[in-house]
C-alpha cells in the first residue's frame, strides 16, 4: 500500500494518487505553485477553413479528428445541469470506437449522468476528476472505480488546469447557441441556460475544443462567451438538453416550517450582528433555505432603506426581484438557476455574466469571494472544531460534489444554516467524516435549536452578548442533538482510498475511503 | 392468541422519522430481527437491542420481526413494536422509556392560550420539532387526524411522545376521541403529565362529569396531584345551546373552543370566509365562556398559505372576545401571537397593576390596590403575564418599570 502522511488538519493522505505525487494540505495560504501557467499547444490559422466554417458531420468524427485515444482527459461543463444530453454520448462514442481508460473531467455531474457507471465498468473511463453525485458517488464509495476519484472545487478545477496539474486533451462543450466558427453563448435557443462561465477554463486551456450545439445561428453569434478562435470543431445535434431539467422553471422558497425558522434566525442574526448593512456584498445558493434567507434579508434591506451593492449568483428569480426593486445594485453570475434569472441576464444591464474563472480561482490576482460580507452555505456535517463536510454522509458514502463551497469559505462571514439533525442523523459531530473545509473559515452555524459562533470570532461573540437569539456553544448543540437522536455507532470503513479531496490550492485536504456494507 | 402476524407504523415514499414493524410469532427458533433502515450504519445495533428488549419485556421468546425504518427515534420504534405485540398478545403491561426531565413542568389555569398547534397523533415526524416554534400549547390529536384502525398505535405513540419529546415549555394537550371511546384514551395520558385534554363534540355537562370521574380514578391510582384541565370543543348546534352548562361543569374546564367545520355541517350551512353563518354560535359561546370565567378559543384557520387572511381572521376573532385560536401549521403561530398581542391600553393598565403589586410587596402589604380599588391576585397574575408577553414580543422594554416610575 502507498505510504500515507498526516496533513495539517490531521488526516492521513497517501503520498501518491493515480500515479502522481500528492501534496498534503499544509494550512490555509501555505502552498504556492510556482513557475508559469500551463498553456495548450500553439495552433495555426492556416490549418482551419478560410471560410470559417468548422461544422463537422458528427461528434464521433470530431472526436476522431481531435485524436481521441486511450488515457486522454475529456472535459465537459455542467451548465445543462440535470438536462445534459451531451456528456454521456461522448463516452458512448468512445466505447463504440474502442477507446479505453479515459479520464472524465466535468465541472460537475448530475443524476442524469448515471449511465457513466456503465462506462466505468466497461473500462472506457478510468476515473472521474470532478464532482460525484448520487449513483456515481455510490459506485466510487463501494470501491468499484478503477482509478481514484479526485474532487475539486469550482475554483480548484481552474487552479488545477492553470498550474498544469490536469491537462485537458479534448473539451466537449455543449452550447445553447453557436455559429459555424464556434462563437457560442447560452442566451438563446431551446436549451438556453444563461451563462457558460464554467467552460471558460476548458476552451482556453484544452488542446482541442469541440462545441456541440442544437441551435446553429448566423455568424457572428454575439456575445461570444466562448470565442470561436479557440474552437476546433462545431457539431450540430438535434438536442443538447432537456430544457425543464436544465433550469428549474421555478426555484422555490422552502415551505418547511423548520427550515423557515432557521432562515428567520439567520436573517435576524445577520441584522443584529451588523453583518447585514447598507452596501453589503452577499452570496447565497438556490436551496430552499437559502432562498428564504434571501427573502428575509430583502425585507430587512427594504425596511431600512438599504441596498446590497452586489449579489453573486447562481442567481434566481428572487435575487432578480431584489435587482428590479433596487434593493440590490448588481448581480454577478456564474450560473442561472431558474428561468427568471436566465431572462434577466439577457435583459438587465446590471445583471452581469461573471465566470468562476475570475471569482474563485486560486491563481487569480484576487477573488470575488473574499470580498463577500455575507456567505450562506450548506454542509452535510460540521464538527465541534467547525470543520465542514459537503461530500460524504455520516455513513461514509460519497454523495455530493464540492461545487464552489471551498472557494466561498474565503468570505468575511461564512454562515451555515443547517438542521441539527436530519431523520435521526445528527449534523454536528466530534469529527466530520470528511474534512472539506477547515474550521477556522466557518464562522456561524445556525440551527433550529440554536446558533453557534466560532470561538475564533470574538468580535461576533461580543456583539451578540445581549442578543435574545438562542446563542449556544457548538458542544451544547451537539449534546442537544445526541440527547434527541440517541448514541450512534461508528460506520465501518476500510483503509482503501477511493477519492481525494483537494483544497483550493491543489493540496490534498482529505481522502474518502471505501465503505464496507 | 388473537392472530399471529401483526403490523404497525407507517411506511411510504414521503414518510420520514417513522418505521413499519411486521411481527410474526413463531413456535420455535428464538428471536430473529431484520432491519431495513437508512440509518442502519449508525443505529442498527441500538435498534436491534431495543427490539429485543421490548420482545423480552412482553415475554416473547420466538418471533420474527422486520423493522423498516426511516430514521425513527427509539420512542417511536418502541411504540410501534409495542403496538404490534399488543395485536397478538393480550397484556396490560406497558413498555415505558424514560420520562425526560425537560418534560416535568406544569401548567396553570390562567396561562395564555393564544395558539395551540394540532399534531396528528400517529405522525412522529411532525412532533419532533413542534416545540421549537413556541406555540402556547401543543395538541397531540387522537381524534380526527388518526385513522380508525390506527387508534391503538396512536395511543402508544402519543404516550411515548408525552414522555420523551421535548415540547420546550408548551402546554401539553391531547385531543381525545369522542365519547365513549375517548375514555379509553385516558390511561395512556393521565400518568404522563398531560396538562389538558381537549374534549371533542361536547354536548353537555354529563360528558364532562363522566370524564372527570375516570380521570380522578386514574389520578388516584397513579398518585397524581396536579389538576388536569379540560377544553371542551363545541362542534354541534346542541353543544352551542349547552355552552354555559358545559363551561361551568367543572372547575377544571379552563377554556372552551369552537369547531366550525362540524358545526356548520350540523347547521346545514356552508362554511364561508366571512363566517356569518357561525356568528351566532361564536358569540353565544364567547358569552358563555365569559359568564363562566373561562377562556374562549376560536376554531382553526385552514388556509395555511394565506397569512394575511389569517391575520384578518384573528383580528375579528379577538374583537368578538376570543382569546386564542387553533393552528394547523407552525407558521401560523407567530401571526396569531402578534395579532392576539396585548394592545397599548392593555399594556399600560398591566404596568399600573404590576407596579402596584411590586410596591405592595416591598411595603409588606397583603393587599394590592390602585387608588381605592383593590386588585385580586388572579388579576395581578394576568397583568404580569401581559407584561411578560409584551416584553417577549418586544412591545416593551425589559426595564419598563424604570421608565414607568420616571414618567
Amino acid at each position: 500500500m502507498t505510504k500515507q502522511v498526516k496533513n495539517a488538519v490531521g488526516r492521513m493522505i497517501p503520498t501518491e494518487i493515480n500515479g502522481e505525487k500528492t501534496v498534503p494540505f499544509k494550512g490555509i495560504g501555505k502552498h504556492r505553485p510556482q513557475g508559469r501557467k500551463y498553456a495548450p499547444p500553439i495552433p495555426t490559422a492556416i490549418d482551419y477553413p478560410d471560410n470559417g466554417n468548422k461544422v463537422i458531420g458528427s461528434l464521433e468524427e470530431a472526436l476522431v479528428k481531435c485524436g481521441l485515444k486511450d488515457g486522454m482527459t475529456i472535459s465537459t461543463h455542467h451548465h445543462l445541469r440535470n438536462g445534459d444530453l451531451v456528456s454521456n454520448t461522448i463516452f458512448d462514442v468512445a466505447h463504440k470506437i474502442g477507446v479505453k481508460d479515459l479520464v472524465w473531467f466535468p465541472s460537475a455531474s448530475f443524476p442524469c449522468n448515471e449511465p457513466i457507471v456503465e462506462h466505468l465498468q466497461n473500462g472506457t473511463i478510468n476515473r472521474i476528476e470532478g464532482s460525484m453525485n448520487g449513483p456515481l458517488g455510490r459506485f466510487v464509495s463501494q470501491g468499484k472505480m478503477k482509478g481514484t476519484a479526485v474532487l475539486r472545487s469550482h475554483g480548484g478545477r481552474v487552479q488545477a488546469v492553470q498550474d498544469g496539474e490536469v491537462k485537458i486533451d479534448i473539451a466537449v462543450l455543449a452550447a445553447p447557441s453557436a455559429d459555424f466558427f464556434g462563437n457560442a453563448n447560452a442566451l438563446n435557443g431551446p436549451s438556453a441556460c444563461g451563462v457558460l462561465g464554467y467552460a471558460t477554463t476548458d476552451y482556453l486551456y484544452a488542446d482541442k475544443v469541440i462545441v456541440v450545439t442544437d441551435n446553429l445561428v448566423d455568424f457572428p453569434n454575439m456575445p461570444m462567451e466562448i470565442q470561436g478562435n479557440y474552437v476546433d470543431f462545431v457539431v450540430v445535434v438535434d438536442k443538447i438538453g432537456i430544457p425543464e431539467k436544465i433550469v428549474s422553471g421555478t426555484t422555490q422558497i422552502t415551505k418547511s416550517p423548520d427550515r423557515l425558522l432557521i432562515a428567520e434566525l439567520t436573517a435576524q442574526f445577520l441584522q443584529e450582528s451588523e453583518i447585514l448593512k447598507d452596501g453589503c456584498y452577499m452570496q447565497a445558493g438556490a436551496g430552499g433555505t437559502s432562498l428564504a434567507i434571501g427573502y428575509y434579508v430583502h425585507q430587512i434591506l427594504k425596511s431600512k432603506g438599504w441596498k446590497s451593492h452586489l449579489g453573486f449568483g447562481g442567481s434566481t428569480k428572487y435575487m432578480v426581484q431584489m435587482l428590479e426593486e433596487g434593493v440590490m445594485e448588481h448581480i454577478m453570475d456564474a450560473q442561472a438557476f431558474d428561468l427568471g434569472a436566465v431572462a434577466s441576464i439577457a435583459e438587465n444591464k446590471n445583471h452581469h455574466q461573471y465566470p468562476v474563472f475570475n471569482a474563485y480561482n486560486f491563481h487569480s490576482k484576487g477573488n470575488l469571494t473574499s470580498m463577500m460580507d455575507i456567505m450562506i452555505l450548506g454542509a452535510t456535517e460540521v464538527d465541534v472544531n467547525f470543520n465542514g463536510n459537503v461530500v460524504t454522509h455520516s455513513d461514509g458514502y460519497l454523495l455530493h460534489g464540492i461545487g464552489g463551497w471551498q472557494n466561498c469559505l474565503h468570505a468575511k462571514n461564512v454562515i451555515l444554516p443547517i438542521p441539527l439533525f436530519r431523520d435521526r442523523i445528527p449534523v454536528i459531530k466530534d469529527e466530520v467524516t470528511t474534512i472539506c473545509g477547515p474550521g477556522e473559515m466557518i464562522d456561524i452555524i445556525v440551527t433550529e435549536r440554536g446558533i453557534a459562533i466560532n470561538p475564533r470570532r470574538k468580535d461576533l461573540i461580543d456583539k451578540m452578548k445581549n442578543s435574545t437569539l438562542p446563542i449556544k456553544t457548538i458542544e451544547e448543540l451537539k449534546a442537544e442533538a445526541e440527547a434527541i437522536c440517541g448514541p450512534s455507532q461508528k460506520p465501518v470503513i476500510s483503509d482503501e482510498v477511493v477519492a481525494a479531496i483537494k483544497w483550493v490550492d491543489g493540496t490534498v485536504i482529505d481522502v474518502v475511503r471505501k465503505v464496507i456494507d | 392468541m388473537i392472530n399471529k402476524v401483526a403490523k404497525s407504523g407507517n411506511i411510504g415514499k414521503k414518510i420520514r422519522s417513522d418505521c413499519y414493524v411486521t411481527l410474526e410469532l413463531k413456535d420455535s427458533g428464538g428471536i430473529k430481527i431484520e432491519q431495513k433502515s437508512k440509518v442502519k450504519v449508525l443505529y442498527g445495533e441500538s435498534n436491534q437491542k431495543l427490539c429485543i428488549q421490548i420482545l423480552e419485556f412482553f415475554g416473547i421468546k420466538n418471533a420474527e420481526l422486520l423493522l423498516e425504518d426511516t430514521g425513527a427515534l427509539p420512542l417511536v420504534i418502541a411504540a410501534r413494536v409495542e403496538a404490534a405485540i399488543k395485536q397478538v398478545v393480550e397484556t396490560d403491561k406497558e413498555f415505558l422509556l424514560d420520562f425526560i426531565d425537560e418534560n416535568k413542568y406544569s401548567s396553570e389555569k390562567e396561562k395564555f392560550r393564544f395558539s395551540r398547534l394540532y399534531l396528528p397523533g400517529n405522525t412522529p415526524s411532525m412532533m419532533l420539532n413542534a416545540g421549537i416554534h413556541e406555540p402556547n400549547g401543543i395538541i397531540l390529536d387522537l381524534e380526527d387526524s388518526v385513522a380508525y384502525n390506527k387508534k391503538n398505535e396512536a395511543q402508544l405513540l402519543v404516550r411515548n411522545a408525552l414522555r420523551g419529546i421535548n415540547f420546550y415549555g408548551a402546554e401539553r394537550m391531547v385531543r381525545i376521541n369522542q365519547f365513549p371511546q375517548g375514555l379509553n384514551d385516558l390511561k395512556y395520558l393521565i400518568p404522563h403529565n398531560v396538562h389538558m385534554l381537549l374534549v371533542p363534540k361536547c354536548e353537555g355537562a354529563k360528558q364532562i362529569h363522566q370524564l372527570e370521574e375516570k380521570i380522578e380514578e386514574l389520578k388516584k391510582k397513579h398518585k397524581i396531584k396536579q389538576s388536569i384541565y379540560l377544553m371542551p370543543i363545541i362542534e354541534s348546534t346542541l353543544g352551542v345551546e349547552k355552552a354555559y352548562e358545559i363551561a361551568t361543569a367543572s372547575e377544571n374546564v379552563v377554556a372552551m373552543a369552537i369547531g366550525l367545520e362540524d358545526y356548520t355541517a350540523d347547521l346545514g350551512a356552508r362554511r364561508t370566509n366571512e363566517a356569518s353563518e357561525s356568528f351566532y354560535a361564536r358569540t353565544r359561546m364567547v358569552n358563555a365562556c365569559k359568564a363562566a370565567g373561562v377562556q374562549a378559543i376560536d376554531s382553526v384557520f385552514s388556509d395555511v398559505g394565506d397569512m394575511k387572511a389569517l391575520c384578518e381572521n384573528v383580528k375579528v376573532s379577538k374583537s368578538l372576545g376570543f382569546e386564542g385560536m387553533g393552528c394547523i401549521h407552525p407558521r401560523q403561530i407567530k401571526v396569531i401571537h402578534e395579532s392576539f398581542a396585548p394592545e397599548q391600553p392593555e399594556i399600560e393598565k398591566a404596568k399600573k397593576i404590576v407596579n402596584a403589586f411590586i410596591d405592595a410587596t416591598e411595603k409588606g402589604l397583603g393587599v394590592v390596590s390602585i387608588g381605592t380599588k383593590m386588585i385580586d391576585p388572579p388579576v395581578v397574575k394576568r397583568a404580569e403575564k401581559t407584561i411578560n408577553l409584551a416584553t417577549k414580543l418586544g412591545l416593551i422594554n425589559k426595564n419598563w418599570r424604570e421608565e414607568f416610575l420616571n414618567d
